[in-house]
């Protein structure tokens, strides 16, 4: 087992355990890279995680204080809890829904594609999905993504079975149980998946993908890389020559700890993640850390999202099995005669009865939301996925008056739906509505989007320093040493889940800072 | 205190917490899920905070707000079980407190005695307010969050222990045809 000291230098330094961050860790420890892996919440496992709603989010969830404002009606919702992320040894892939999917070529370049539009702040990518392409490759071998090397489709449920046929009287071609990174059958030291539910609650079986259990065991036992649970990281620091020095985080006791480091690569969530490089201001960074540009924060991203829920004449059951049971992709394209640049997917979404309750129609009362309930067992679900626009606005920054445990000002997340965004969602409601009403819904009812769990774009890539935070590797303009490891790099947020994305970014900047290890460059 | 349901009568919080009470009731006929679970027909409810006409009066508050009519008392009774639990915090126990006096003064004495509709009308006034918003928000969790609510509702909750769905009804489902093997391949 590594145990790297304090003082010692020579260690790669990675903030958060997740998708991003738990990836990166192990593609350097396996390059036999020394890696420090600091994880601000406590580590869980498939036999502590719990099959309930409300004790699950207790276990899981980032509660520690946030604020929120602009014209989303998560500010009104829940403004304390814009974002249903993890604190958690493996972060949001223990939460995550399994749904593995590509960008398309033109979502790299939405710039170029969709042209300017009035509000949005629209950049092309710094690379594109031909140089993708193998890191997608990898990352779905690793992930084990159903429907790529030879692994079958998952088995739909009785939430899918409604979806498909509606899907199907509305002419929709493309229909399927989804690429997901659920083993449909055991493959890496992992069992096959037993339909329980719950995805949303860390995977019982283990049969989803998580970096909890995969990356971070394969990682620690190359003997390279070394986990420290519960170290909650304040600041970023540099030396006067402007290359990162290390952090500082305070450790499971409470107790301020400064860890030096060769490099450090950050990997918080997008909303974390900016609030991190803000936080490590000095008299060489006054606006933050790599922010001359002042994009730290800005152009974050949610996904266009919405859920439609009907209720049928007939039982459906629809929290049996996977959560993410299905997909269309006939919407994903690129369309502007729909009324809106980009395209969405359309996911199927169950509930078990408790966040049915809180999250169907948050904050209403009376007979419009009970009688829905009084038809629980007969209801079928699906999710609006789909891309929104980068604004300059909405941004994360640094409350004026939240404090988080620390003391520190807690992230506030301000975000204004763009125009294309509410004729985006107001598409795929009609698009839901008419395909539960193809086979005989009593009743359809048109849910608000949750808590974000694609959080996104917060640190972009640009290739003009100006306009973004990070390079094509997710590299800061500005601090050499210094990468972003996580969602916070997306320039564009696509039609898709972004956690595929967000493990092939990590496997190629792994590739890059080794490369660059080894050349004596960092 | 003012609050939106005017001024209630000068009653000392000492005369309307604190004493031993109980909140009781028989399982409705009609409630089978229910009585399956149940050791027996009857449940009661102890009162560590809130005497028994405040629990009464919230118990029948959650059923404006969150109105199922086949839904038995016993699991309305959860919520105020929970709000009881809350009430041993001073803020909280103020707060219901003057809610339901409240409720009483706007009525003329006894909210309970309404008419459900003159109830509801009372009642709604308060929306958004902290009352009814503390009702609101811990009923939405507490009356859904049990195993009672599960079997009425016809949620399964836990699932691992039993070996998920996967030989039990995850794809039951036959009103409608089965999808192709291509988009929805066999187990």
């Amino acid at each position: 087992m590594l145990k790297v000291e304090l003082d010692d230098d020579r260690a790669v330094v990675i903030v958060g355990s997740g998708a991003g961050g738990g990836t990166l860790a192990n593609e350097l420890a396996q390059k036999g890279v020394a890696v420090v892996l600091l994880e601000a919440g406590q580590r869980q496992s498939p036999e502590s995680f719990i099959n309930d709603e409300w004790a699950s989010f207790g276990q899981l969830a980032w509660t520690d204080p946030r604020t929120s404002s602009g014209s989303f009606r998560l500010a009104k919702d829940f403004p304390n809890l814009p974002a249903w992320i993890c604190k958690t040894v493996g972060g949001t892939t223990t939460h995550w829904a399994g749904a593995s999917l590509r960008f398309r070529a033109h979502e790299f370049k939405t710039l170029s594609t969709y042209g300017a539009i009035d509000g949005a702040s629209l950049l092309d990518w710094p690379l594109d999905l031909e140089e993708m392409v193998p890191f997608y490759a990898r990352a779905e071998d690793k992930m084990g993504v159903t429907r790529t090397n030879g692994i079958p489709g998952l088995p739909g449920n009785n939430n899918f079975k409604v979806f498909y046929n509606g899907a199907m009287k509305l002419g929709y071609k493309d229909c399927h149980t989804g690429r997901m990174a659920i083993n449909s059958r055991p493959r890496d030291g992992r069992p096959g998946c037993q339909q329980l539910g719950f995805c949303f609650a860390g995977c019982k079986m283990g049969a989803k993908w998580s970096t909890l259990y995969t990356e971070i065991p394969k990682g620690v036992a190359t003997g390279k890389l070394e986990l420290r649970t519960r170290c909650h990281v304040s600041r970023v620091e540099h030396d006067t020559a402007g290359k990162a020095t290390g952090v500082i985080y305070f450790d499971a006791d409470g107790r301020e700890q400064r860890q030096r480091a060769r490099v450090v690569c950050v990997a918080g969530n997008s909303l974390e993640t900016p609030r991190l490089l803000l936080l490590s201001e000095s008299a060489r960074f006054p606006d933050g850390l790599a922010n001359s540009s002042g994009e730290v924060g800005r152009n974050y991203m949610r996904h266009t999202t919405g859920s439609v829920f009907a209720t049928f004449e007939q039982p459906v059951h629809m929290y049996r099995g996977t959560t993410m049971a299905g997909i269309i992709t006939d919407e994903s394209h690129h369309d502007p005669a729909r009324g809106f640049a980009g395209g969405y997917e359309l996911e199927t979404l169950s509930a078990g009865l408790p966040f049915m309750a809180a999250f169907l129609e948050p904050g209403a009362w009376g007979a419009e939301v009970t009688q829905m309930l009084d038809d629980y067992a007969h209801m079928a679900g699906l999710w609006v996925v789909g891309e929104d626009l980068p604004q300059s606005g909405n941004r994360i920054s640094l409350s004026d008056d939240a404090v988080d445990q620390w003391g520190l000002p807690a992230a506030h997340v301000h975000f204004d739906d763009h125009a294309n965004d509410i004729a985006m969602r107001n598409h795929g409601y009609a698009q839901g509505k008419a395909l539960y009403e193809a086979v005989g819904a009593r009743r359809v009812h048109f849910t608000p989007p949750f808590p974000s769990t694609h959080n996104l774009g917060s640190c972009r890539m640009s290739a003009d320093p100006e306009k973004g935070v990070l390079n094509r590797f997710g590299q800061t303009h500005d601090v050499p040493n210094l990468f972003v490891s996580d969602g916070s790099q997306f320039t564009s947020g696509a039609a898709v889940n972004p956690t595929l994305t967000i493990v092939a970014l990590a496997i190629r900047q792994a590739e890059h800072i080794a490369g660059q290890l080894s050349a004596r460059a960092l | 205190m003012g609050h939106v349901y005017g001024q209630p009568p000068d009653r000392s919080r000492r005369a309307f917490m604190r004493h031993s009470a109980a909140l009781s009731g028989t399982l409705w006929a009609g409630s089978g899920a229910l009585l399956a679970l149940a050791p027996g027909k009857g449940w009661t409810l102890e009162l560590g905070q809130l005497d028994a006409h405040a629990g009464r009066t919230l118990l029948i508050a959650t059923r404006h707000i969150f109105p199922h009519p086949k839904l038995d008392d016993a699991v309305y009774a959860l919520v105020v079980k929970d709000l009881d639990e809350a009430a041993a915090d001073s803020a909280v126990r103020d707060l219901l407190a003057a809610g339901v006096a409240g409720l009483d003064h706007a009525a003329g004495g006894d909210w309970l005695a309404l008419g459900s509709d003159e109830q509801l009308a009372l009642l709604r006034l308060g929306d958004g307010q902290p009352f009814f918003e503390k009702v609101r928000a811990t009923a939405v969790v507490s009356l859904y969050n049990n195993e009672l609510a599960f079997a009425h509702f016809g949620y399964e909750g836990e699932a691992f222990s039993k070996g998920g769905y996967l030989n039990r009804g995850f794809n039951d489902l036959n009103w409608l045809p089965a999808p192709d093997q291509d988009a929805s391949p066999s187990v």
